[in-house]
């Protein structure tokens, strides 16, 4: 009998008192009756737009039957035989936007929370499952791996499974990308994705660390010196943006990749880091994304007052509701339709010594208001005329999106990009050098997990081929 | 792993490392630079190449203590492995067509500048040396600056070493001697380097500086290390390290790198009373 509650059940979380306090996750994940309970509430309807949803093609419904069932152990193989990090997706997809934006049931009430599901089985299999992984028979084929962030990781992870001997290479002294340091803690717990990473391992993914593909080994010498057959280009979209406004270069002047970088790769937010961050009384974090909710909660927990400033309406933040949503109750203040001009510093003209100088005082900004739609649909913000006013602040994380790396497309001949950076890539992910694909960032821009796993899937397929075929 | 395998006291407070890092060595050029952990949970910090053997593996860096993570370096020993050790990375120096070069280093960025010499003299190259210290025991690489240049210039503030007075000082005499310079490549201290490159700009002599701010990743990721050269943001990381010494504003850079000043005392003096404490 199907649970007909129109609501979703409600995610356990860490008051927000308390958690805009520490670094733990926030959200606690659901029982096992919680999740059954809320398993039920699946329809198991024919058509299934929730799998047409899925970027990585999840049997949804097969897995939810499981759950209601009990049989999580089941659940699990269903969704690793699509997914190679559930653990993480369960946890940073967009589910509103993909599986339960097409679920039948949030026609009337909230869809089923495939997400929470998600997140369930692959805890469960994580605590309870017995470790043995069995080591698919070695095909003899070599695949490179370039960049160990979702694409990357998913690539690698449906290569070993069919016997490829994959290497990861990683520029970073720990395998994981975006999902190590840009995500933060209390959203994907760490031990989380080396969890996930380790698996990889066990089917036989080598992650070869310190290693920049580029700087310390070309991807030629790795075709015909090292004698990989084809590589995969996952490097993700890692250069930060600035606006280009005066002052951006005084001292509390984050992008949010390092300040993200230095929270959670280099656990600045401990004590006894040996890495340091400022931690500012009062923060303006710049932008409207996710990275920007996420930039302004580890603000929030390293003792700060937090603004958001965002040049549109809060109809537009381009954020996940959840996040959002999350970030106002933990206090975040919200400045929308505001833009920064100009961040002020501090000026001592009669002592050029004094330490206290060049570091950031305030943020000159001005409000706007929303004119007719632009390219993007979105109404084009348009600055209100005498609205400036500082906004008193010690420092300013610029969270305004990210292109990808040009070390690649500089160091190898023959690969075409686009004008903005994107490596040029077919649906199977085909860059334009035979032996080379390409996936997740480093071709779409700045995008999500999912999307990015979703593209590594689609290349270690067409790699297959490719290989097989040879 | 990344092993130790030589270590000798330049000075009191300057090391010089040999590590086995094949790989980074097959690739190394003089102006390049490495990242390195010295243990898990370890900062990273960049350090230059200071020399490299593609044959056997091995590559040199020169450190001078000055924080947290380059005491504990300091403590590790033949042998030892390091966490992590990346590279190379950044830009190497340009030294296509450069007939004539004056090198002007200062202090510990000697040990920067001395790579750059080697291979300029190595291309036949006229390498005039200006090396400054402070006094006479923080000399570091007098022997290696000899044999790789056409004429070494010692300077140290004190008239310990050499002729007393500041690199500009030596520069400035070179120059209004006659000397024509092709470039001059400074490495140093920011203050000496805003100098250098401001006397040789004046004289109409490009100027090339090395900077090593602040930085995390190393590859462009995080923007730490961003500074303004010509009025354009650009990152040390992956643009640098080297740039236009007339286009550098190096009063932006000087303030940049003070930005963790009281965080790096604290560690640091923090390090020291827990090696002080091992010691007892």
């Amino acid at each position: 009998m199907a649970n007909m509650n129109p609501k979703k059940n409600p995610m356990p979380v860490q008051d927000s008192a308390v958690r805009s306090r520490n670094f733990d996750e926030v959200a606690l994940g659901y029982t096992a009756e919680q999740a059954m309970d809320e398993a039920k509430r699946c329809l198991n309807c024919k058509n299934r737009p929730c799998v047409a949803g899925c970027p990585v093609k999840i049997y949804i419904p097969d897995f939810i039957a499981r759950v209601a069932e009990g049989d999580f152990a089941g659940a699990y193989r269903i969704i690793a035989e699509a997914s190679s990090l559930p653990a993480v997706c369960g946890r940073v997809c967009p589910q509103e936007n993909q599986c339960e934006g097409k679920c039948v049931r949030g026609i009337k009430g909230e869809p089923v929370a495939i997400g929470r599901l998600e997140r369930f089985v692959a805890d469960w299999h994580n605590a309870n499952a017995s470790g043995s992984v069995e080591r698919p028979a070695a095909n003899g084929h070599k695949v490179a791996v370039i960049g160990s962030g979702p694409a990357g990781l998913a690539c690698a992870g449906d290569l070993a499974k069919k016997g490829y001997a994959v290497t990861v290479f990683e520029a970073l002294h720990l395998a994981g990308g975006v999902l190590v340091y840009g995500i933060p803690e209390f959203r994907l717990p760490k031990a989380i994705v080396q969890k996930e990473i380790e698996g990889l391992k066990a089917l036989g993914v080598e992650v070869v660390t310190n290693t920049v593909v580029g700087k310390t080994v070309s991807i030629d010498e790795l075709m015909q010196e090292q004698g990989f057959e084809a590589v995969f280009i996952g490097t993700g979209a890692g250069l930060p943006k600035f606006m280009g406004i005066p002052g951006e270069n005084l001292k509390g002047v984050y992008s949010a990749n390092e300040f993200l970088t230095r929270i959670n790769l280099m656990k600045a937010y401990r004590a006894d880091s040996t890495t340091p961050v400022q931690h500012a009384k009062r923060v303006a974090v710049v932008g409207g994304g996710n990275v920007a909710m996420d930039a302004a909660r580890c603000a929030k927990r390293l003792g700060a007052e937090v603004y958001i400033v965002y040049r549109r309406g809060m109809e537009e933040l381009p954020a996940r509701r959840e996040e959002i949503e999350h970030a106002m109750e933990e206090g975040i203040v919200f400045k929308t339709l505001c833009n920064p001009t100009e961040i002020l510093g501090y000026r001592n003209e009669g002592d050029r010594r004094d330490p206290k100088n060049g570091f950031v005082t305030g943020m000159k900004c001005v409000e706007m208001e929303l004119g007719e739609p632009d390219a993007s649909g979105r109404r084009r913000p348009v600055v209100k005329e005498g609205s400036e006013f500082v906004l008193e602040v010690d420092s300013v994380i610029m969270a305004l999106g990210t292109s990808p790396n040009p070390l690649i497309k500089s160091t190898t001949k023959g690969l075409a990009t686009e004008k903005w950076g994107g490596i040029v890539a077919n649906e199977q992910g085909l860059t334009s050098r035979e032996g080379i694909w390409a996936g997740g960032d480093a071709v779409t821009g700045a995008a999500t997990v999912i999307l990015a796993m979703g593209a590594g899937k689609n290349a270690a397929a067409a790699i297959d081929t490719y290989l097989q075929g040879k | 792993m990344f092993e130790i395998l030589k270590k000798q006291e330049l000075n009191p407070t300057v090391t010089r490392m040999d590590i086995y890092a094949p790989a980074v060595a097959k690739k190394a050029e003089p102006g390049q630079f490495i990242i390195l952990r010295t243990h898990a949970d370890g900062e990273r910090i960049p350090l230059t190449i200071a020399d490299f053997d593609r044959e056997t593996g091995r590559v040199t860096v020169i450190f001078q203590v000055v924080g947290a993570t380059t005491e504990r370096l300091n403590h590790m020993n033949v042998g030892d492995c390091l966490q992590d050790f990346v590279g190379p990375l950044g830009r190497a120096t340009h030294t296509d067509g450069l007939r004539k070069v004056a090198v002007v280093g200062g202090g510990v960025g000697c040990a920067i500048a001395y790579p750059v010499a080697k291979k300029l003299h190595s291309l036949g190259c006229e390498v005039h040396a200006i090396v400054g210290f402070r006094s006479k025991e923080l000399v570091i690489l007098e022997k290696e600056f000899e044999e790789n240049s056409t004429r070494t210039v010692k300077m140290s503030d004190d008239g310990s070493w050499g002729t007393q007075g500041l690199v500009t000082d030596a520069l400035r005499t070179l120059i209004e001697s006659g000397e024509q310079y092709d470039e001059v490549i400074t490495i140093g201290p920011l203050v000496m380097m805003k100098f250098v490159c401001a006397l040789a700009t004046k004289y109409g002599v490009k100027c090339v500086a090395s900077m090593n701010p602040i930085m995390i990743d190393g590859t462009g990721m995080c923007g730490g290390c961003r500074l303004s050269v010509g009025g354009k943001t650009v990152f040390a990381c992956v643009d640098g390290p080297e740039f236009d010494g007339a286009l550098i504003d190096f009063d932006e850079a000087i303030e940049r790198s003070s930005m963790y000043r009281d965080f790096e005392r604290h560690r640091y003096e923090e390090s020291c009373n827990l090696f002080a404490k091992e010691v007892e």
